[in-house]
């Protein structure tokens, strides 16, 4: 049911919807990024867990939610997002497969189910010895986000809770002999991104901020925007160092997608830039948003990021971006 | 005797590889040269059955591109464009170690180095979700004497030199044919991005034994300042290159927008006539007469 409360936007005339029935739009239709319908009602029996070697003690580990990137070593495990909590028993059987060792840390890159639902799953198949505490990462925005608890909806687990919070535009650790740095990338898919760079293994986290095969989620309610997610794609093409023919070398493991480097980033970044030029120039023509909308600045890139399941339509990307440039918030920082 | 002599022969005879390809190979540039080694005008998008997404992102695209932004600057061809590009190619055969039976091709091009093996041992492609790269993961089969070879994973790259685009959905099927010094390659791409029917191409090669295939290293330069932010691109509507084939060549306009039916000889009874008519050649006139690789659109032959 659709809830209103009578606001209207200023910039396409419809109802503004409330941040609850956004939020439950989001829950009941996260096939945002993966094909399937997410939440509650979903089935996960059928649901295979992929592994897929990246480099080195990297792997990325496919199933319903957002990809989960899983590093092994000598001191245990750290993995980067958990997918949905009913996959957790999946995911932690392949984990055994790779490592005996104990599940150390896990990073969440932001704050949405898909990726932070298995966190009190996998922590409980963690089991709990005091030497080797489970320490859970995420940039503090996601911690504010998950724990405000929006009426009607379950209060997130307190044990999945990311209560090892970072503040700082950074945060690093050094596990199974290589440095992981954490980089806070500030109102991009949202605004509690975080990058998670393997320095050792040369390949990077990207969450969410990098989905190739569909136009980024550009989650302006919290706190995400073009010009934030065009600094982030940047600042990942800032770590990665391509090898011979530009390409391999660093390695980017996406939030939904398969396995990519250097230049699919560069396709992808110059996307969103062109894109949001398009709409930029729209907009200083003074068209609203139907009229953008109805001219299909994205036409050409519809056929590429958009299928018939799509969460990110080709209106709600145009609407984002639109509704982004149109608003004054910016992406919160200088570029790099 | 004689049978045990001939059951043996033919035992001993590669499994896999019936023809050879190994060597040094020249491509020769009679087909399509203009487009090939100088490079295809901008706008000119005829005899491509590209569909309205490919046609607008190829309006789109600045070649400016390739100067500013520093990640463009050491890109090689992806393996469905390198057998028309610019370049030469050393063709080697891998062997199995043990049993000397030939598990793959490897060709070597001098342009960006460009590697790519070519697997004749049965082995499956890599998974959806292995990484792409610009040569793809190719196998090959036998048909009689002629290699199929079928490429998966590829990166996004271009169906031509002016912005034309094919993407990292394609796949594409090599049909390799050698006669005596001569080697065949049609190649048929299908993408379902950008392609409304499969695109097929063909390149002739001559085998040059005496050829050296050189290193080819590049360096990616920040040579022009600009923000981070910024990819040239034109916005839609504000090409000013996209007529100049049509007046340059005396063709219609509508005809170098491309699309499907432009491939077919049909299309000439209905394509129009041109804006601007030619009573001659005027550009690239003399490309491949009498051996000369025109780099000019004003060369003339050698007297």
């Amino acid at each position: 049911m659709l809830e209103s409360h009578g606001e209207t936007s200023p910039l396409s005339g419809e109802p503004k919807m409330t941040r609850t029935f956004q939020l439950s739009i989001f829950l009941a239709s996260l096939s945002v990024l993966c094909p399937r319908p997410a939440g509650a009602q979903q089935n996960f029996d059928n649901v295979q867990i992929h592994v897929e070697p990246v480099q080195h003690n990297i792997y990325m580990l496919v199933g319903a939610g957002g990809n989960t990137t899983v590093q092994v070593g000598s001191e245990g495990v750290l993995m980067v997002d958990t997918q949905f909590a009913p996959l957790a028993p999946k995911i932690m059987a392949e984990i055994r497969k790779l490592s005996p060792g104990p599940l150390r840390y896990i990073i969440n890159t932001h704050m949405h189910p898909d990726h932070v639902g298995g966190n009190a799953a996998m922590a409980k198949l963690a089991g709990s010895d005091p030497a080797l505490p489970l320490k859970i990462i995420a940039q503090e925005n996601v911690l504010n986000r998950l724990t405000e608890t929006a009426p009607g909806q379950p209060r997130f687990p307190e044990e999945g809770l990311p209560i090892d919070e970072y503040a700082t535009p950074t945060k690093s650790l050094h596990f199974n002999g290589e440095a992981v740095v954490i980089y806070h990338e500030p109102n991009a898919h949202t605004d509690g991104d975080s990058l998670v760079l393997f320095r050792g293994s040369d390949v990077i986290s990207a969450g969410d901020i990098f989905t190739p095969g569909g136009y980024p989620f550009l989650d302006l309610d919290h706190g995400g925007s073009v010009q934030g997610e065009i600094l982030a794609l940047n600042h990942i093409l800032q770590l990665a160092v391509p090898a011979k023919t530009q390409e391999g070398g660093t390695y980017v493991i996406p939030g939904h997608g398969r396995i990519c480097d250097d230049a699919d980033v560069v396709e992808y970044r110059d996307m969103v830039v062109i894109v949001r030029d398009r709409i930029r120039d729209m907009i200083k023509k003074n068209m609203t948003l139907d009229q953008v909308k109805a001219a299909k600045p994205t036409r050409d890139y519809d056929t590429e990021y958009v299928t018939s399941n799509s969460f990110v339509t080709a209106d709600r990307f145009i609407e984002a971006v639109y509704k982004s440039l149109s608003s004054s918030t910016g992406s919160g920082r200088s570029s790099r | 005797m004689i049978r045990f002599f001939a059951a043996a022969l033919l035992l001993s005879a590669p499994a896999f590889a019936q023809i050879d390809f190994s060597g040094s190979w020249a491509p020769l540039y009679h087909e399509d040269l203009p487009d090939r080694i100088p490079g295809p005008e901008l706008g000119d998008y005829l005899g491509l059955p590209i569909n309205d997404a490919a046609r607008l992102r190829a309006d789109s695209y600045d070649a400016d591109r390739i100067s500013v932004v520093p990640e463009y600057e050491c890109r090689p061809h992806s393996s469905d464009y390198s057998m028309r590009g610019l370049a030469n190619m050393r063709v080697d055969v891998v062997r199995d170690p043990v049993t000397q039976r030939v598990i793959a091709f490897h060709t070597r091009m001098n342009f960006q180095e460009m590697e790519r093996t070519i697997w004749l041992d049965g082995r499956p492609h890599p998974s959806e979700y292995a990484p792409h790269t610009w040569q793809g993961f190719s196998t090959g089969t036998w048909q009689d004497n002629m290699l199929d070879i079928y490429t998966t994973h590829l990166k996004e790259s271009y169906l031509k030199r002016n912005g034309v685009p094919r993407s990292d959905k394609a796949t594409f099927t090599d049909h390799w044919v050698r006669h005596g010094n001569y080697l065949t390659v049609a190649t048929v791409v299908t993408d379902p991005v950008f392609l409304t029917e499969p695109l097929v191409r063909t390149q002739t090669w001559v085998l040059d034994p005496g050829q050296v295939i050189a290193r080819d290293i590049c360096e990616t330069v920040a040579e022009v300042p600009k923000a981070a932010d910024f990819v040239p691109n034109h916005l839609p509507g504000t090409n000013p290159f996209l007529h100049e084939v049509a007046d340059w060549y005396g063709l219609p306009y509508e005809a170098t927008r491309g699309g499907a039916e432009t491939l077919y000889p049909e299309y000439r009874k209905k394509m129009g006539k041109p804006e601007h008519p030619r009573q001659q050649c005027e550009r690239y006139c003399s490309c491949g007469a009498e051996g000369l690789v025109c780099l000019s659109p004003t060369a003339k032959p050698p007297r």
